[in-house]
């Protein structure tokens, strides 16, 4: 039998329900959004980190060709030229290749057959750069044309220039796309708001004529309103994290693509998400009431 | 505070002498147009003094609810004056209007309870909205439903309410805060004749302890049996007539018992 009511053990009931069937599709939308714009976001800064790092892996080396004469033996004179590149300032290390390596790099065009052998190959020497204070191209020139060895040098400047407009490109892009994505969301959770708001209509009119102060009618549906959206967005930041951090975990700190490298740092960027969200949703609630309370008399 | 009857009774005052206090509600020359349609009221011109008890009758679409509107604040007059308690509806600050509306209650035509909330809930809004304290007022409302014979629905959501019972609760839930007027729009619209009757002896009980009651029907019968004073709205135009029956609404002063 179901206990009798007490009213002097009544508890005030929210004046606006807890939970309303409508709100599921309200909820859905938000947590979608937020899961999208949460995903643009880590996807944002993995193009950076990418970016920068082809940048700073073109910056820190450098490649020099070591060509021979008849009379030389190769691999010393690349040999010659490591040692004189030790002594450059600005150079961290230098490894030069021996002919076998040589001969891998050419055997796409040439072929693994006996005409490889009978060629004077040119070394290649690869140098690691101090990143802070890299040696210049010249620098390296001077130094070993000075030992008398006939060298080429390419520290990539070609290669960084295009290098660098890509990785600009590709962070613009994400920037932009995030941006797209988060302004998206905030207006479609507004649109959403508004629509749910108008649906309870009735509710805010009956407060109205039963003598509710404007402000306290919108205090009510801003609070309503922003929970759901902060429940909503932790949903859908939480799956975008989710869904981050198992990125993460199969392809490590490079990710399943170098293009997109995912640190776990990253999965910091979904815990304004949900806030954000909540913010969005109260002032867009509070704004459609105030608004629906000024058409009223 | 109490609503029980049995506080000293004072006359009825159905058809109240002017006074020297301004008339809860005062009409000159209004008339009330929507868009570009043709006026629906016309050259409105009455007073409502405190204590009055008045029925507002006329054919369905005469205007009844729109010229309740009005006293309510719910609608602006395209012309002439409204004055609510000795107030210009029109020159009242926005800001005032919502303290103005609590010394009003309505019964709206359409009952508009919060279908979430419990009976108590839904009887105690005007004085949650009004900011009191439960503790102040939570005894008033379970004598008030007592009285509306609610007594033992107040935990009842209004979907399990019979269409008597929301009447009743709407009516409990328009005098809770003790307003001034009482404005009611077809409270015998959803109910038998019986239950009408009912609805109506509360009415006249809250006439009884000074509220200023007007109620716009179309029940031609029930107005007839009150003996109370009749407008009656015409193509936008207001007469004013005395109910041609004498009061048949039960001789002796009603209560709970009676409901």
């Amino acid at each position: 039998m179901a206990k009798a009511f007490d009213h002097r053990r009544w508890i005030p009931a929210p004046l606006l329900p807890r939970q309303d069937g409508r709100d599921a599709s309200l909820v859905f939308v938000i947590a979608v959004l937020c899961f999208l714009a949460c995903l643009t976001g880590i996807g944002g800064l993995g193009a950076d980190r990418a970016a920068q790092g082809w940048g700073r892996q073109l910056k820190g080396s450098a490649t020099i060709i070591v060509r021979s004469t008849i009379s030389q033996v190769p691999d010393a004179v690349a040999d010659q030229a490591v040692q004189v590149l030790g002594q450059v300032p600005g150079v961290k290390s230098a490894i030069a290749q021996d002919r076998s390596e040589a001969e891998a790099l050419l055997a796409p065009w040439l072929g693994q057959d006996s005409v490889l052998q009978n060629l004077p190959l040119p070394r290649l020497v690869n140098v690691q750069l101090d990143v802070l204070k890299p040696a210049t191209s010249e620098s390296m020139a001077n130094a070993l044309k000075a030992a008398g060895l006939d060298v080429t040098v390419d520290d990539h400047t070609l290669w960084m220039k295009d290098i660098g407009r890509a990785g600009d490109m590709a962070r613009g892009l994400a920037i932009a796309t995030f941006a797209l994505m988060a302004l998206s969301a905030a207006a479609v959770i507004t649109f959403a708001t508004r629509a749910g708001m108008s649906m309870r209509h009735q509710i805010v009119e009956l407060l109205h004529l039963t003598g509710a102060q404007d402000r306290f009618i919108a205090d009510l549906f801003q609070t309503r309103f922003a929970i759901m959206a902060f429940f909503a967005g932790f949903l859908g930041a939480g799956a975008a994290a989710g869904l981050a951090a198992v990125v993460r975990t199969l392809g490590g700190a490079e990710g399943l693509t170098p293009v997109l490298p995912i640190a776990w740092t990253d999965l910091l960027i979904t815990l304004p998400c949900p806030v954000v969200a909540a913010l969005v949703a109260a002032l867009a609630a509070r704004l459609t009431t105030l608004g629906l309370l000024r058409a009223m008399p | 505070m109490s609503f029980c009857p049995a506080a000293p009774a004072s006359p009825v005052v159905n058809s109240a002498v002017p006074s020297e206090k301004p008339p809860t509600v005062r009409f000159r020359d209004v008339g009330l147009r929507y868009g570009r349609s043709p006026e629906i009221l016309r050259d409105i011109s009455f007073d409502l003094e405190p204590g009055s008890f008045h029925f507002l009758t006329g054919a369905s679409g005469a205007g009844k609810s729109s010229l309740l509107k009005l006293i309510y604040l719910a609608n602006r007059p395209t012309r002439g004056q409204v004055q609510i308690f000795g107030q210009d509806a029109q020159r009242m600050r926005p800001k005032d209007l919502p303290g103005l509306r609590r010394r009003i209650g309505v019964v709206f035509q359409e009952i508009y309870l919060m279908e979430h909330l419990n009976v108590f809930d839904n009887t105690v809004l005007p004085l949650r909205i009004a900011g009191q304290n439960p503790q102040d007022y939570r005894n008033d409302a379970a004598e008030l439903l007592n009285w509306v014979g609610l007594g033992r629905r107040m935990d009842a959501m209004p979907e399990t309410l019979s269409g008597g019972e929301r009447q009743r609760l709407a009516i409990a839930r328009a005098v809770v805060g003790r307003p001034s007027i009482v404005l009611a729009d077809e409270p015998t619209g959803n109910v038998d004749h019986e239950m009408g009757l009912r609805i109506l002896r509360l009415l006249v009980e809250l006439n009884r302890l000074g509220t200023t009651i007007l109620i716009a029907s179309h029940d031609q019968d029930l107005v007839a049996r009150s003996g109370m004073p009749v407008m009656h709205l015409d193509g936008g135009r207001l007469s004013h007539s005395q109910s041609p029956f004498q009061p048949d609404l039960g001789a002796e002063p009603m209560g709970a018992g009676d409901i």
